[in-house]
C-alpha cells in the first residue's frame, strides 16, 4: 500500500509489521510520535501489543528488557538526553542477549537545549554492544525496524535502527506499506529458547567471576561479527520478497571513482545529486554510505576503497579530541592497508546545521584541490 | 523538480497546506517529499514549510533556497520578511489577500495571483472568525491556477488531513477552486 509517510510513524508501522508485542516508552520530550501512533494503534487494537508508559527512558529500557527477557518481540524508541539516561540498561541488554529493537531518533545533546539533528547521541552509545543502523529514507527506516528483527532473533543482541530528526523524523515521502502476509513470512514468530519460564526455572545474569565472563565477551564478539553477514544475506532476501534491498554499506557511482565520498544518514542522501553534478562536469566521485555502523563493516570497507586516490568522510558527530566516529573507524579500518587511501575527515551539520548540496560539493571540491590532508578534521562553515 | 516554499504563520495550517499538496500529488502517482523549518512553535510567528515533487525518487534532503514558487498564507508577512528571497525568476506567488494581483507591484518578474483565502475559511467555519485556517482554500486555489495537480487529488488529500470539519476543508478547497480567478500570463 503506497502512502505519503513520516519518518516517526515509519518506525511506529515497522514495528507494527513486525508483530511487536511489547512497547515502553517514555511519551515526553525529546521523545516523537513514533509511541504517539503506537499507542494508538494498541488503543484501536490493529496492533495487539501491551503498551507500557513510564516514567523515564531508563524505565523504558528496564522494561523492555523485562518483556524481551519473557520471550516477547518488543520495541521503543528514543532520542538524545533520553538515550543517555538510557545507557547503563543498554549494555545490560546486551550482556543478557536480548534482541530489542529499539528507534532512536538523533538530536544533538543539550545544553544548550535543542531538538535538531546529530549522531552524537548514538554515536556516544556505540561501545554498548547494540548493534546500529544509520537509515537515509523514509522507506528505509520502515524496512529497518523488520530488518533488524531478523538480524536481532538470531544473533541474540539489541539492535538500533536511527534516524536524522527532523531531517527524516519529520519528514513526509512516499513509502511503500508491505503486505502484512508477506512480513509474516518474511519475519516469522520469534521463539526465544532462553525466555523467562516457569517450567524450567533457571537464574540470568548472576554473579560471574573472572572464570567465565570473559568466555562470556568473547561470544558477544563473534555474534556482533556473524551478524554483518546476516545483514548482507537478510538485506537480500529482503529484496527478493518487496524489491528494495539492503546491505550494510550502499554505493554509488563507485567503480571507477577515484575520490570517494564517504557518510551516512541525510547527508548521505543529498551527497548522490551532488556527485551527479561533479561527475557531469568530469570528476571521477563516488559515495559508499554506511548504514551499518555496529559491527563496523571493516572487511567491506577496506575492498570498497582500498586503492583509491583520495577518500573524504563527513560526520555529523564529533568525539571532542578526536575527530566524527565514522572518520577515525574508517581510518583505523583501512590503516594496515598496502594501497590505503589518504583521507579527509569533515564535521558539517552539528545541532541540526543544514548541510545543503552545494556544501557537500565544497567538502569534495575541497579534497580533490588538496594534494594531502592538513590536519586531522575540517570543520565546514564555522562563523567567526 | 518543482520545490515550493509556504509561508504563514502559527496556527493558520500552513505546515498541513504543504503536505496536502504532497498528498494530493502522491496520489497522482509521483513523488514527493515535504517537511517544515522547525524552531519554536507559537501561534502566530511565522512559518515555514517546503514541498519538493518530482517523476523520479528524491534524494535531496537539504531545505530549499531556490523556490520554484511560493504560497504566501498570511500577507501581512510581506514586508515583514522577505518571502521571495531565493525565488526563481517567473515563480508563481500565490497570495491569501482580498487585494487583487495587482496591488502587489512589488513581486514584478513574478507571477502573482490572489485568492481570499481567509473569508473562504471563516464562511465553512474552519478555525475562528479571529484565526482562521486557510489552508485548505489555498490549495484548492494553487490547484486552479499552477495546474500542478488536480482538484481531486487535492479533495482526497485535504479529507484525508483535516483532522476536523473534513467535508467543510473539502468545500472550502473546492469552493477556492472554482472562484479562484487564474491571472493572464504576466511577464
Amino acid at each position: 500500500m503506497q502512502k505519503v509517510m513520516m519518518g516517526n510513524h515509519a518506525l511506529s508501522w515497522g514495528a507494527k509489521l513486525s508483530r511487536a508485542e511489547v512497547i515502553a516508552a517514555y511519551p515526553i520530550t525529546p521523545q516523537t510520535e513514533v509511541v504517539e501512533l503506537l499507542s494508538n494503534m494498541c488503543a484501536d487494537g490493529s496492533l495487539k501489543a501491551e503498551f507500557i508508559k513510564v516514567e523515564s527512558e531508563h524505565s523504558a529500557m528496564a522494561a523492555s528488557m523485562g518483556a524481551a527477557a519473557a520471550g516477547a518481540r518488543t520495541f521503543t524508541a528514543t532520542s538524545s538526553q533520553g538515550l543517555a539516561l538510557m545507557h547503563e540498561v543498554l549494555h545490560w541488554a546486551t550482556g543478557a542477549r536480548l534482541p530489542i529493537v529499539m528507534g532512536n531518533i538523533n538530536r544533538a545533546m543539550a545544553p544548550p537545549w535543542t531538538i535538531w539533528t546529530e549522531q552524537t547521541d548514538s554515536i556516544a552509545q556505540r561501545d554498548t554492544g547494540w548493534i546500529q543502523i544509520y537509515t537515509s529514507s523514509i522507506q528505509e527506516i520502515m524496512d529497518s525496524v523488520i530488518q533488524a528483527y531478523k538480524v536481532a532473533e538470531q544473533v541474540y543482541l539489541p539492535v538500533m535502527v536511527v534516524l536524522d530528526s527532523f531531517v527524516l523524523s519529520h519528514t513526509n515521502e512516499n513509502c511503500d506499506i508491505p503486505d502484512q502476509d508477506k512480513v509474516d513470512a518474511y519475519l516469522p514468530r520469534f521463539e526465544n529458547a532462553y525466555r523467562l519460564n516457569t517450567d524450567k526455572p533457571a537464574a540470568f545474569g548472576g554473579l560471574t567471576g573472572p572464570d567465565w565472563y570473559y568466555e562470556l565477551r568473547y561470544k558477544i564478539e563473534k555474534d556482533t561479527e556473524r551478524s554483518l553477514d546476516l545483514f548482507e544475506e537478510t538485506g537480500k532476501e529482503f529484496g527478493e520478497m518487496f524489491g528494495r534491498e539492503y546491505g550494510l554499506v550502499e554505493t554509488y557511482k563507485l567503480d571507477d571513482a577515484d575520490t570517494v565520498l564517504v557518510a551516512s544518514a541525510s547527508i548521505a542522501s543529498t551527497a548522490r545529486p551532488a556527485i551527479d553534478q561533479l561527475r557531469e562536469e568530469g570528476h571521477k566521485v563516488g559515495l559508499v554510505r554506511i548504514r551499518v555502523f555496529r559491527p563496523f563493516p571493516s572487511e567491506l570497507l577496506r575492498k570498497l576503497l582500498a586503492g583509491r586516490k583520495k577518500v573524504l568522510v563527513i560526520d555529523r558527530n564529533i568525539s571532542f579530541g578526536m575527530s566524527g566516529a565514522f572518520y577515525a573507524e574508517t581510518k583505523a579500518a583501512l590503516y594496515n592497508e598496502k594501497k590505503a587511501p589518504p583521507m579527509w575527515g569533515y564535521i558539517a551539520g552539528l545541532g541540526g546545521r543544514d548541510v545543503p548540496l552545494n556544501v557537500i560539493r565544497d567538502m569534495i571540491e575541497q579534497t580533490i584541490a588538496e594534494e594531502h590532508p592538513e590536519g586531522d578534521i575540517v570543520w565546514i562553515g564555522v562563523k567567526r | 523538480m518543482l520545490e515550493i516554499r509556504f509561508h504563514g504563520r502559527g496556527g493558520q495550517g500552513t505546515v498541513v497546506a504543504s503536505k496536502v499538496l504532497a498528498f494530493a500529488v502522491a496520489r497522482e502517482g509521483r513523488f514527493v517529499q515535504t517537511f517544515p523549518e522547525y524552531g519554536v512553535e507559537r501561534r502566530g510567528a511565522p512559518v515555514v514549510a517546503f514541498t519538493r515533487i518530482d517523476d523520479q525518487k528524491i534524494y535531496i534532503r537539504s531545505k530549499i533556497y531556490e523556490p520554484d514558487h511560493l504560497l504566501v498564507l498570511d500577507p501581512t508577512l510581506i514586508g515583514a520578511i522577505d518571502v521571495t528571497e531565493g525565488l526563481k525568476p517567473g515563480g508563481w506567488i500565490i497570495i491569501n489577500s482580498d487585494k487583487p494581483a495587482k496591488d502587489f507591484p512589488q513581486f514584478a518578474g513574478f507571477k502573482v495571483a490572489t485568492v481570499d483565502a481567509t473569508s473562504i475559511a471563516v464562511k465553512h467555519r474552519l478555525g475562528s472568525a479571529a484565526a482562521p485556517i486557510v489552508n485548505s482554500a489555498i490549495m484548492g486555489a494553487f490547484a486552479k491556477i499552477t495546474g500542478f495537480v488536480g482538484i481531486e487529488a487535492v479533495r482526497e488529500a485535504v479529507h484525508e488531513l483535516s483532522p476536523v470539519k473534513k467535508d467543510e476543508n473539502v468545500e472550502a478547497a473546492q469552493e477556492a477552486y472554482d472562484t479562484a480567478e487564474v491571472p493572464k500570463e504576466q511577464s
